[in-house]
Formats: structure tokens, C-alpha cells, sequence
């Protein structure tokens, strides 16, 4: 834990230091203490560092909408993106962009969570018939299908309204556009993350134990599976309108989470908030470098480093 | 749905499949009436008939139907030899790693998507595009294997790296001309754009000969659908037989993806229709499953084409369209 604190510290410092422009970490210093209106400190300001919280609560959300989800579905590939929840949400928004409203956070944020809902609702459909029993194949093919689905229309949305680029971006996934506002958001939504992951945890351990022994400890795992899902999609609805769709985080982060502490989701929420930080401070900086002075979808980035996860993870399995 | 006697099916769907074609030959931006066509493909058409015909829309839909035909013998084989039915080429990563192969060579061509390809471009694509399939199967194999080779394993790792290479041709796309996501499109969704009769002549006997080789084998498969230990209680090589088969399964994937990106789904659910209106009988199902594949490519093309002319969205998310809640009431049909 302390390592991967002094670890999402120097991402964060790495983040706000480098990019298309390089800044010391003095004046990085000033700009937070010693405020001077040059431009290098207004980038820093109200550019670089509101871009790094957003990125680091961002992740934090993701890695723990995973590790709620592989624990009440049982499931260690279940995941916000994989069972395409946040796909919905992209699909909202892109509605919300073509139809030419004004949009602003705000919207985005009401579009997103109307969209998580829909398919939210959809998966929990899915997921909560037949759990005890359910083949991993099937889950993961359902919720290919759907965000398959949701990806399809909102691309031809964009296609016709003449939004595609603008709609990549919802679809891969970045910060290109947080602000302070963003970061707010964000806060109020990891806030809400963290109180109801702390206060489910518990049942959510009850649950993972299996079907049979959870209702011999007195828990409705139906109960708990819905307030779960009822949880996940203001929080899926809060990354999807602030970066867009970022998958994988949610499913690479509790893995490792679940190796470093253990079996407790009390312990694995919590670890997952950190590490999931930590992946998405530099997978923003590596977005951000790669490809100068362009940036990379960072839904790519996770992407790319997922699918080894959910390969080791498959064969881990007994199939 | 019961069982249908197989002459009536085969009736039916042949008319269907004819008055889809002749619906999507008649139907765009220029109309030519059903009459007219009738007269047009006799061979007294005027010249802008013949022209909007016989070089625009016939060709397409000629190469709608051949990857059509490809897609869900494709799918029906994979769904043969890992004895799942959700298998397919398009969820399970060897359509993708096709499409990867054809992104990286057009832009090592340094060309854009479709416009002036030379004749050699455009015979080589489907020959790269096996070999893209081709390793993406065998990556997907390898990575599957772990005391052999478990087929619920098997469309799991295909999944997955179906996310991934999809991943990484967006990532390409996106690099190689500063955010033209349409084009990154084509390839991720599928797309009959632009096609013509070069593209026709060059997959279609790649597709045929396959075609027929897998309905050659309709035994072998009938008997592997039965399990491990029978066949080879019946003396086939199982494993020589799984690989050969996938093999096929490859080659028609490959090429249909050369000419028409990578379309999902359809795979997926011709042969599951036709299953349902035939039986398990590979000689029936996969004959059964290509038409009925014709028939969802061409009418979901014209869709495409016409519905929001001049625009056009590309077929793979028309067919996602209408595949999808098809499929999803499937699984949550039978539990």
C-alpha cells in the first residue's frame, strides 16, 4: 500500500510535469503557492492538474466498479466495460451530441447515467436470473453483444450527424477535455464510491462465498447483487461523461488487488481505489507521450494491457 | 420453432433470396423499377441503367452474397469444432486479426482505404488476409492449450483477443492519419463500400473452393458434434481434424474480411436459424445457413446504402442491428 502511494505520487508529479510541454518541478511548486499569471502556471493550473485528479479519482472509480462486480457475480472477468454498462453511457451521449443541445457537463452527466441505466439494468437482467450457474462464456458473450450493440448505433448516430471524431473520443476514452468542473464531478461521485463500496463490502464478501452459503448467513444475494448494480451506475455514468469509455481497468486492478490482500473485499474495495489511480495516472501519461503532439486514446492503452489479464485469467479457469 | 421439411425451407429461402437481390438491385438513389430491371438485366437496359447496374450495385451485392455465404459456413464450423454455438469468427478474434493484416499492409502501401489500389494491392489483400486470420486462430490455439485444448477456453482467449486487435487497429488507424475514425470504421464494423468486380473475382474462388471442402466433410462433422470419444472410438483423428476444419473456418473468414472488414455476428446466427429450422445435419444446416446469411448481408447492405443516402453507415453495424436483440433473446431464452 505505501508503495503504491509513493507510486500514484510521482505518476501524479510525472503527469503534470511532462506532456507537449515540459515544465520543472519548481514551477510547478510556484504555481500551486506562489500563483503568477504566465502561462506556464495557468497550464498548470487549470489545465495539467485538474487533468491528473480527474485521471487518478477516474481509475480509483474503475478499479473498484470492477472488484464490486467480480464480487457479486462471482465472476473474476466481470467488469463495467466488458459487460458493456459503460458502452450505454457512450451510447447517451453520443444521442445527446447529435441531436446539437447544449450539452455541458451537466448534460453529458444525465445523459451517461440514463444510458448506465438502461444497459446497467440490462446486465443485471442477465446476471441475476442464473448466477449460481452461470457460464462464463455466456455472461462474457451477452455483454459483448450489448456493448457491441450500443457501439454499433452510436456510431452510425455519429456517422449520420457527422460526429465520428468527436465520438472516437467517447468511445476510446481520455481526459483531453477535463477541467476543474470535471474534477469536481469526479470527486462527488468517488466520494459516493467510496462511502457505498465501504458500507457493501461486507455483504459483498457474504455474496462471493456462493449462493447457498450467503442465504444460510441470512443475506439476500439478490438484495445485494441490485444495490450493487444500483451503486455501479452513477459511478460508470460519472467516468463515461468526464473520459469516455475506458475499459479493463476494472478488471486488471482487482486481480492484482486480490493477490496483494487477499480474499476481503473490505480490503480488496479500497486497495482497488488505489492501484486502479495509480494504472490510469500513467496510462494518461503515456497517452499523452506516445504519440506527440497527438494523444492516444487511453482506452487503447488499457486495452492493450487488459487482454493479457483476462488470457491469464480465462486460463486460470477450468473450462 | 419445429422442425420444417427441408425441400419447403429451401424453396422459401430461394425466393427470398432472389427477391432481396432484386429488391437491392432496384433500390438506391437512382430507382429503377422491378419492370425495368427485369429488362435491364435481359440486356436491354438504357446506358445508365446498365451502368448503375452492372457496375455499381450488381457487383456489390454479388460481393455481399459471397461474404455472406463465407461468414457463416465460417461460423458453423468453428461452432462444430469447438461444440458451442456461440462460437463465431467475428466474437472470437480471427475476423479482426484479418482486418489488422490488410490495415498494416494498405498503410505500408502508404495508400488510403480503397482509393487507387493497383491490381497487384488488391489480389494480395485477401492472401494477406488469411495469413492475418490464420494467426490470430493459431495465437488463439497456442493460447488456449493447457493440457490440451478446452473449447469453453478456446472462445474465452478468442474473445479476449478480439478486444485487443481491435484495439490495436484503431490504435494504428488513428496514428497513421490524425483521427480519420471513418476509416477505422470500415475495418472495426465492416463495410461493403466501393466494392467491385475485382474484388468479386478475387475471393470468390478462395470462398467456393472452401465452401465445398467443408460440405465434403458434413460427416466427420456430424460425428464430432457427438463428442471426444466416439469419434475417435470410429477411428478419426480428432485433432487432425479440428485443425483442418478451423483451418477452412480461417480461410473463408480471411477472405471475406479482405473485402469487407470485419462483420460480426453474422456467423453467429445463420447457422443458429438454420439449426433451428433443419436440425443438426451439417449437409442441411450449412446450406440452409449460407442462404439465409445471403439474405441478412444483402438486405442489411441495402439498408445501409439506402436508408440514409447520400449518407452511408457501413453493414457490419446494420447486421449488429438486427443481430443483436435477436441473439440476446436467444440466451435469455433458453437460460
Amino acid at each position: 500500500m505505501v508503495f503504491s502511494g509513493l507510486l500514484l505520487i510521482a505518476g501524479l508529479l510525472i503527469a503534470v510535469s511532462t506532456g507537449a510541454k515540459n515544465i520543472g518541478l519548481k514551477t510547478i511548486w510556484d504555481s500551486i503557492f506562489h500563483y503568477n499569471d504566465v502561462l506556464e502556471m495557468q497550464l498548470v493550473r487549470d489545465i495539467r492538474i485538474p487533468r491528473a485528479i480527474c485521471s487518478l479519482i477516474a481509475g480509483g472509480i474503475l478499479g473498484i466498479t470492477g472488484a464490486m462486480m467480480q464480487g457479486v457475480s462471482r465472476n473474476p472477468i466481470a467488469e463495467p466495460s466488458i459487460m458493456g454498462i459503460s458502452q450505454g453511457a457512450t451510447l447517451a451521449i453520443a444521442i445527446l451530441y447529435a441531436s446539437e443541445s447544449i450539452a455541458g457537463l451537466l448534460g453529458n452527466m444525465t445523459a451517461a447515467f440514463l444510458g448506465a441505466l438502461v444497459s446497467g439494468l440490462l446486465v443485471l437482467g442477465f446476471s441475476i436470473k442464473n448466477a449460481r450457474n452461470m457460464n462464463m462464456a455466456r455472461v462474457l458473450l451477452a455483454g459483448t453483444a450489448l456493448s457491441t450493440f450500443f457501439v454499433s448505433l452510436a456510431s452510425a448516430i455519429a456517422l449520420l450527424s457527422n460526429k465520428s471524431q468527436f465520438l472516437a473520443f467517447w468511445v476510446s476514452g481520455g481526459f483531453r477535455t477535463a477541467t476543474w468542473s470535471s474534477a469536481v464531478l469526479l470527486s462527488i461521485v468517488g466520494l459516493l464510491g467510496i462511502v457505498g463500496s465501504s458500507y457493501l463490502a461486507q455483504r459483498i464478501n457474504i455474496v462471493s462465498l456462493g449462493e447457498d452459503i450467503a442465504i444460510g448467513l441470512g443475506e439476500n444475494p439478490i438484495r445485494i447483487r441490485v444495490l450493487t448494480f444500483l451503486l455501479i451506475i452513477p459511478l460508470c455514468a460519472g467516468v463515461v461523461a468526464v473520459a469516455g469509455n475506458i475499459g479493463f481497468v476494472g478488471l486488471i486492478i482487482p486481480q492484482i488487488a486480490r493477490k496483494l490482500v487477499g480474499q476481503d473485499y473490505r480490503k480488496i474495495i479500497p486497495c482497488s481505489f488505489v492501484l486502479g489511480s495509480v494504472l490510469l495516472v500513467f496510462a494518461d501519461i503515456s497517452a499523452r507521450l506516445v504519440n506527440l503532439p497527438y494523444e492516444t486514446p487511453i482506452g487503447l492503452f488499457t486495452a492493450i494491457i487488459g487482454v493479457p489479464f483476462f488470457i491469464i485469467q480465462v486460463r486460470k479457469e477450468r473450462g | 420453432m419445429k422442425k420444417k421439411s427441408f425441400p419447403i425451407v429451401i424453396g422459401v429461402l430461394i425466393f427470398l433470396t432472389i427477391t432481396i437481390i432484386l429488391l437491392g438491385l432496384c433500390w438506391g438513389t437512382y430507382k429503377i423499377s422491378l419492370l425495368d430491371m427485369i429488362q435491364v438485366l435481359l440486356g436491354n437496359g438504357t446506358k445508365m441503367q446498365n451502368t448503375a447496374v452492372f457496375t455499381i450495385r450488381l457487383p456489390r451485392i454479388m460481393v455481399a452474397v459471397v461474404v455472406g455465404i463465407a461468414l457463416s459456413t465460417a461460423g458453423g464450423l468453428l461452432q462444430t469444432v469447438t461444440r458451442n454455438d456461440l462460437a463465431d469468427t467475428g466474437v472470437m478474434g480471427i475476423n479482426a486479426g484479418a482486418a489488422l493484416f490488410v490495415v498494416i499492409y494498405i498503410q505500408s502501401k502508404g495508400m488510403n482505404y480503397y482509393e487507387q489500389l493497383s491490381n497487384l494491392t488488391i489480389f494480395a489483400i485477401p492472401l494477406v488476409a488469411v495469413t492475418g486470420a490464420a494467426l490470430a486462430a493459431i495465437f488463439i490455439y497456442t493460447l488456449s492449450n493447457k493440457k490440451g485444448v478446452k473449447p469453453q477456453r478456446l472462445i474465452l482467449v478468442g474473445m479476449g483477443m478480439n478486444i485487443g486487435i481491435n484495439a490495436v487497429v484503431t490504435f494504428i488507424q488513428l496514428k497513421g492519419s490524425a483521427g480519420d475514425y471513418n476509416r477505422a470504421l470500415v475495418w472495426t464494423s465492416g463495410s461493403l463500400w466501393g466494392s467491385s468486380w475485382k474484388y468479386f473475382i478475387v475471393v470468390t474462388p478462395i470462398i467456393l473452393l472452401f465452401y465445398f471442402l467443408t460440405l465434403y466433410k458434413y460427416k466427420t462433422m456430424d460425428i464430432m458434434e457427438l463428442g471426444e470419444e466416439l469419434p475417435i472410438g470410429l477411428g478419426i483423428h480428432i485433432e487432425k481434424e479440428r485443425k483442418q476444419l478451423l483451418f477452412y473456418a480461417v480461410a473463408l473468414a480471411g477472405a471475406a474480411t479482405a473485402v469487407a472488414g470485419n462483420i460480426g455476428f453474422l456467423g453467429l446466427l445463420a447457422p443458429h436459424i438454420a439449426r433451428k429450422l433443419v436440425g443438426p445435419s451439417h449437409k442441411k444446416y450449412l446450406s440452409i445457413g449460407a442462404m439465409i446469411s445471403v439474405i441478412v448481408i444483402v438486405l442489411a447492405d441495402s439498408i445501409s446504402r439506402n436508408c440514409f443516402s447520400p449518407l452511408e453507415i457501413p453493414v457490419g453495424l446494420t447486421i449488429s442491428f438486427i443481430g443483436v436483440p435477436y441473439f440476446i433473446y436467444l440466451m435469455l431464452k433458453e437460460k
